[in-house]
C-alpha cells in the first residue's frame, strides 16, 4: 500500500470519524443484527447459550474468545449454516430464520478461504455475481474493480493453487465482498497468516471496512487482534457472551477475573474489601497488605474480590520512592524477560507471590540498572488497580 | 561427491525397475502377440508360420520378415462378424458405464456423506463381493435370473410379471445386470475417494455466495469429482470392452462381444495369428481413451501452473 501524504491524511480523517462512531450508546442508533437469546446445542452439549447481542450498522464487531467457545458457531448461525436451537436472529429489523443460506445477504469468508480450486481467481470472484445472473459485462467491471481493491490486478486468470498464502487470502476477501453485502462475516481470516503480513492485513482489514463502510464481523482467537481492528469486541466464553465493550474498555474495565486475565497481561492480587468510599477501594491483600485502588461501585466491604493490575502500569526502582498516595511493595527480582520493546520483571514479594511487571526500554540497554535477585520496591497508582468483584 | 554420484546410480536404478518390469511383461508379449498377428495358421508346432530361427543368420531374417503379412488385419476389416463385435462391446461398455455411473456416483456421494464412524461399515459393505469368487457370483446370477429363479419367483409374487415369466437369462439383460452389479467397487471406490476428501466449506461457500444445493452440485461438487468420476470411468469401460466370462454364461447367443470372438478364434478355430490381429486391434481401440484422458490431465495441470 502506498504511503503518500494523502493517504495518512485520510487515514487521520478517518481515525477521528472512527473516534467519533458509538452508535451503541445512541438510542436512535439502527440495529442491523440482532441476536436475540441465541442458544445451539450439538448433541446434548451447549455450544452457544442465550447469547443476545446488538451489532450496528456500519460497526466493525469482534467475537473473541478461545476456541471452542462457540464463536464461530454464532457466526455460521448468522451465515445461515447452522439453525438455533432457541431464540431469535434479526437482520435488519427481520427474522431470518426461514431464510435459506443461499439468500441471505451476508456473505462470509472462510477460515480455509474454500476456494473453488477449479476456477481461476476472476472465476471466484465473479461466483457469486454470476448467481445473481448479473450482465456480463457489470459482473467483469466489478471482478475487476474489487481485484483492483485487494490488489490482485494482472493475477485474475491464475488458479488459487498458483498464488502465495496472502494472495489466497486476499481473493477470499474480495469474492466474499464483490456482492456488497449488508454484513461481511470473517471467520479467523488471518490465522493461516505469519505475524507480519497479519498484523499488515489487519490494518488494510480497517481501511477496506472504512472506505466501504460496510458492517464487518470478525471471529477471532487472537486478542490483539481483535483489540487492532474492532469498535467493539464481544468477548466469548463456553458458550456465552461474557462481556461486550470497545476495546480500551474491555482492557481496562474487564467485568471479571476470567476476561482480565484472558485480555493481556495482568496481576490478580486477591483479597478482601475493608473499605469503599469517594477515594477509592482499600483491599486488604495477604499476598501484598493493604492496597489501594479505584472505586468499585459494587463492592462491599467483606467481600472477596480480586485487584486487578496490568504490568506495564507498575514502576520498579531500587530505591523507595517517596510518593505518597501510592501503592507500594517490596520484592526481589526473581526473573527478567528482554523483549526488546519492553522488559519484563517476574518480582518475587516477600509473601511469596510473584509480580510482573513491564518496563519499556526507552533508552537502549547497555547495562542493566536492575539486575537478578536485587531488592527493589514496586508502585503504581490506585486509579490503575482494578477491583474485580466475579 | 563421489557419495552423491552413488545415490544418483541408486535413484536411476530404483526408476528403472518399473520400466524393466513393463519391458518384460508387457512390451515383449505384446510384440510376441504382435507378430504373430502378422503370421499365417499352419498346422504345425506352434500353429503359424513363419517362425524365426536365429540359426539360419542374416539370409534367414531377411526370408523370416518378408514372410510377414498384415492380412490377418484386412481379414479383420472386411468380415462383419468382427467389426459386429467390436461395435457391440463398445456398445455394451459404454451403456454399462453410463448405467455404473448412475448407481456409482449416488452410492460413492452417499457413502462420504455418512457419519464418520459408519463410513468404514459402509466402505466394507462395498468391497464385501471381492470376498467371493467371481466366478461363483456370476453362477448365482445364473440361478438368480433363469425362468424358475428367484427373480421371476418375486416378481410373480409382487404381481409385477404374469406367467409365464418372462426369461432373464441369455439376453443382454442380463449382461448389463452381470457387469454393472461385477463392476460396482471399481466405480464407487474412486468417486467415493474424491468426494470424501472434498473440503464441505466449499459447499458452504457456494451456498453462501448465493447456490441452492442442487446448484452448489452442479457448479462445485462435481467438477471437482470429475478426476474421480474419469478414473471410475476408464477403469470400468477398458475392462468391460474386453469381458469375456459374462456375456458367456448371462448372454444368448446373440450376443457376441469381441472377448467371446477371439475365445473362438483361439480355442475352437486354433487360429492363432486372426486372435492375435484381433487382440492388437482391440488394444489400439483402448489406447485411444486413455492418451486422451492423460492429455486432459497434463494440461490441466499445465494451466495451474505447474
Amino acid at each position: 500500500m502506498g504511503n503518500g501524504g494523502a493517504e495518512t491524511k485520510n487515514e487521520v480523517n478517518s481515525q477521528r470519524a472512527r473516534r467519533a462512531f458509538a452508535p451503541w450508546a445512541d438510542h436512535a442508533a439502527r440495529v442491523l443484527v440482532r441476536f436475540d437469546g441465541v442458544s445451539k446445542r450439538f448433541a446434548g452439549l451447549a455450544a452457544v447459550e442465550g447469547v443476545s447481542l446488538d451489532i450496528y450498522e456500519g460497526e466493525f464487531f469482534a467475537l473473541l474468545g478461545p476456541s471452542g467457545c462457540g464463536k464461530t458457531t454464532l457466526l455460521r448461525m448468522l451465515a445461515g449454516f447452522e439453525t438455533p436451537n432457541e431464540g431469535r436472529i434479526q437482520l435488519d429489523g427481520q427474522d431470518i430464520a426461514a431464510v435459506p443460506p443461499y439468500r441471505r445477504p451476508v456473505n462470509m469468508m472462510f477460515q480455509s478461504y474454500a476456494l473453488f480450486p477449479h476456477l481461476t481467481v476472476e472465476g471466484n470472484v465473479a461466483f457469486g455475481l454470476k448467481q445473481e445472473r448479473l450482465p456480463r459485462a457489470e459482473i467483469a467491471a466489478r471482478v475487476h474493480d474489487m481485484l483492483a481493491l485487494v490488489r490482485l490486478e494482472g493475477f485474475g486468470k491464475r488458479k488459487p493453487d498458483a498464488l502465495s498464502g496472502g494472495q489466497r487470502q486476499r481473493v477470499a476477501l474480495a469474492r466474499s465482498l464483490v456482492k456488497r453485502p449488508r454484513v461481511l462475516l470473517l471467520d479467523e481470516p488471518l490465522a493461516a497468516l505469519d505475524k507480519k503480513l497479519r498484523e499488515e492485513t489487519q490494518f488494510e482489514l480497517m481501511h477496506l471496512q472504512e472506505t466501504l463502510g460496510l458492517t464487518f464481523i470478525i471471529v477471532t482467537h487472537d486478542q490483539q487482534e481483535a483489540m487492532t481492528v474492532a469498535d467493539r469486541i464481544g468477548v466469548m466464553d463456553q458458550g456465552r457472551l461474557v462481556q461486550v465493550a470497545t476495546p480500551p474498555e474491555i482492557y481496562e474495565q474487564p467485568n471479571s477475573r476470567w476476561i482480565a486475565d484472558f485480555i493481556g497481561d495482568v496481576n490478580l492480587l486477591e483479597g478482601r474489601v475493608v473499605d469503599t468510599g469517594h477515594a477509592g477501594t482499600v483491599v486488604a491483600s495477604a499476598d501484598a497488605g493493604p492496597l489501594r485502588a479505584t472505586r468499585a461501585p459494587d463492592a462491599k466491604p467483606g467481600d472477596a474480590v480480586a485487584v486487578a493490575l496490568r504490568p506495564e502500569k507498575i514502576r520498579i526502582a531500587r530505591e523507595r520512592p517517596a510518593a505518597a498516595g501510592e501503592n507500594c511493595v517490596a520484592g526481589t527480582v526473581w526473573d527478567i524477560g528482554y523483549l526488546g520493546d519492553l522488559s519484563i520483571y517476574k518480582v518475587r514479594l516477600d509473601s511469596g507471590f510473584v509480580m510482573k511487571a513491564a518496563v519499556a526500554n526507552l533508552t537502549r540497554l547497555i547495562e542493566r540498572q536492575i539486575g537478578w535477585d536485587d531488592r527493589v520496591w514496586l508502585t503504581w497508582a490506585p486509579e490503575a488497580a482494578m477491583v474485580l468483584t466475579r | 561427491m563421489a557419495g552423491s554420484r552413488n545415490t544418483g546410480w541408486g535413484a536411476r536404478l530404483v526408476v528403472l525397475v518399473p520400466y524393466v518390469w513393463l519391458a518384460a511383461f508387457f512390451l515383449v508379449p505384446f510384440l510376441i502377440v504382435l507378430k504373430i498377428s502378422l503370421s499365417q495358421t499352419t498346422i504345425a508346432q506352434p500353429p503359424y508360420t513363419p517362425v524365426f530361427d536365429p540359426a539360419a543368420g542374416w539370409e534367414g531374417l531377411k526370408a523370416f520378415l518378408s514372410a510377414l503379412s498384415p492380412e490377418n488385419y484386412t481379414f479383420i476389416a472386411s468380415d462383419w462378424l468382427y467389426l459386429g463385435s467390436y461395435l457391440k462391446s463398445l456398445e455394451i461398455a459404454a451403456i454399462s458405464t453410463l448405467l455404473l455411473l448412475l448407481i456409482g456416483f449416488p452410492l460413492a456421494y452417499g457413502v462420504a456423506r455418512a457419519p464418520r464412524r459408519w463410513q468404514p461399515a459402509l466402505f466394507m459393505l462395498v468391497v464385501l463381493p471381492f470376498w467371493t469368487s467371481f466366478l461363483i457370483r456370476i453362477y448365482a446370477w445364473i440361478n438368480i435370473l433363469q425362468r424358475e429363479g428367484l427373480l421371476n419367483q418375486v416378481l410373480l409374487a409382487l404381481r409385477i410379471v404374469d406367467e409365464p415369466p418372462p426369461a432373464w437369462l441369455s439376453t443382454d439383460t442380463a449382461v448389463y445386470i452381470g457387469i454393472v452389479y461385477s463392476y460396482l467397487p471399481f466405480m464407487v471406490l474412486p468417486i467415493y475417494a474424491t468426494l470424501e476428501r472434498m473440503d464441505e466449506s466449499l459447499i458452504e461457500a457456494a451456498a453462501d455466495l448465493g447456490c441452492p444445493w442442487w446448484k452448489a452440485f452442479w457448479l462445485v461438487r462435481l467438477p471437482l469429482a470429475l478426476p474421480g468420476v474419469i478414473a471410475g470411468a476408464l477403469l470400468c469401460f477398458i475392462p468391460i470392452v474386453g469381458e469375456f466370462v459374462i456375456p458367456d454364461l448371462l448372454g444368448g447367443s446373440q450376443t457376441t462381444m469381441i472377448g467371446q470372438t477371439l475365445w473362438t478364434e483361439f480355442f475352437a478355430n486354433r487360429d492363432w495369428p486372426v486372435a492375435s490381429a484381433v487382440a492388437v486391434v482391440l488394444l489400439c481401440l483402448l489406447v485411444v481413451p486413455i492418451v486422451v484422458y492423460q492429455h486432459l490431465q497434463t494440461r490441466d495441470l499445465a494451466r495451474s501452473g505447474h
